[in-house]
């Protein structure tokens, strides 16, 4: 019982842990967080990156640990798997509409062609235009890719569809 | 079941050539001919280095070496990735010929490890190749267009792909352990791949004009540019890890 509670307890801290790339979602809302094991006062948390080479990791990892420890829980183990796979496939409307609420176009479902999705029109998070090109499929960060709106003649960053 | 051995050398090979060809893509940082191409390169070597840290974590339990060990203590000698991601960056010709002939390679070999019977190795190649995808997409539309865009461009990258082809073939190079691997069903063995990858690599090259006729068929009558995967590295390696290494071998054990 106590076991079960302290699971939820660590989610719920978790939720509070902001993507320190995109602030308005949590690591939970990006799926990042694979296993919480709760094992008497400490626990045993598992991640995965979204992309292999993303260098938020290490801060994510150690915002984690933080999190957790100050909450009582100990030991505190945060491991990284970093052979799972991950896909934009898995975010939620919810978490696509606060990547919309900070000017982030959020990704769109993939299919197994990759140029046939990053073909498809992308709406400005500013305007609401449909009038955007693709400048670039990478970006300022692993997951964003560079747009331009030819209708308010802002650039704007979409999330990188995985 | 296989010993370790042949696996440990397996994913130090798949581990090095990416950390070398990451490092060479990122001295683009800052460099490269338009700003689009700066940002591209600099994306794709940070994936490379992720992907690099992918099979050097991958390698940890059966070595008890840290990613960072792997990447920042060993000397030259020690690494198993082809001469061909050692060579400098050359000019940007050369580098988007490097980059595509390595893209094709990674996608062939990534494939074949999908049905690999180790689930972490089946598991951390369908990761990649998920963001593999953007770099072949980059890579081949460049050779596309630079191949047939003027004169100038033509000519640069069919001297790019007369200097790189040869050393290209060392991507293919047999490993020590290949017999045991190819047994053990982890892959199909290197010059099964060399053909899968002539097979994908010819039709674009044709159809961006460059030519080909001199890279002969599928048993290239050219040399290959063999050696590193036994540790027979050319000085380029020993250059490249200076830097790579420089700022971690200064403060060993510094965290950050």
């Amino acid at each position: 019982m106590i076991a079960s509670r302290n699971a939820e307890r660590v989610w719920e801290l978790l939720r509070t842990i902001p993507d320190p790339e995109i602030p308005v979602v949590s690591l939970v809302d990006l799926r990042i967080v694979t296993g919480v094991e709760v094992t008497g006062d400490g626990v045993h948390v598992t991640l995965r990156p979204t992309f292999s080479g993303c260098p938020a990791l290490h801060h994510m990892r150690e915002e984690v640990e933080r999190v957790l420890r100050a909450d009582g829980f100990d030991p505190v183990r945060v491991t990284v798997d970093h052979t799972k796979s991950w896909s934009t496939d898995e975010l939620d409307e919810p978490t696509k509409d606060r990547m919309r609420s900070i000017g982030l176009a959020p990704p769109p479902r993939r299919t197994k062609d990759l140029e046939a999705d990053l073909a498809v029109p992308v709406q400005c998070p500013q305007c609401g235009s449909m009038s955007t090109r693709l400048d670039s499929a990478f970006g300022s960060t692993l997951c964003r890719q560079l747009y331009l709106c030819t209708a308010c003649r802002q650039s704007f960053d979409r999330f990188k569809p995985l | 079941m296989i010993s370790n051995a042949p696996l440990v050398e397996f994913l130090t090979a798949l581990a090095d050539d990416e950390l070398l060809i990451g490092h060479r893509d990122a001295e683009w940082t800052g460099y490269a001919p338009i700003l689009e191409e700066d940002i591209a390169f600099s994306n794709i070597a940070q994936d490379e280095i992720g992907h690099g840290l992918v099979w050097y974590s991958l390698l940890e339990p059966m070595t008890g070496k840290t990613p960072d060990q792997m990447g920042f203590e060993r000397p030259s000698a020690d690494f198993r990735c082809c001469r061909f991601v050692t060579y400098p960056r050359g000019d940007f010709a050369y580098t988007v010929m490097r980059q595509y002939l390595y893209d094709e390679a990674e996608q062939v070999r990534l494939e074949s490890l999908v049905a690999c019977p180790s689930t972490p190795v089946r598991d951390a190649a369908a990761k990649i190749l998920q963001e593999e995808a953007y770099h072949l997409l980059h890579s081949k539309g460049l050779v596309l267009r630079l191949g047939s865009a003027t004169e100038e461009s033509h000519g640069r990258m069919a001297k790019a792909l007369a200097d790189a082809f040869p050393q290209a073939l060392g991507m293919f190079e047999p490993l020590n352990s290949e017999g045991q691997l190819i047994e053990a069903g982890i892959f199909p063995g290197n010059a099964s791949l060399r053909v899968r990858w002539m097979d994908r690599i010819l039709p674009v090259l044709r159809q961006a004009t460059i030519p080909v006729e001199s890279l002969g068929s599928h048993d290239a009558t050219m040399k290959p540019d063999l050696g590193g995967r036994r540790g027979d590295h050319l000085p380029h390696l020993a250059q490249a890890l200076s830097d790579l290494q420089s700022v971690y071998q200064s403060e060993k054990g510094a965290s950050w």
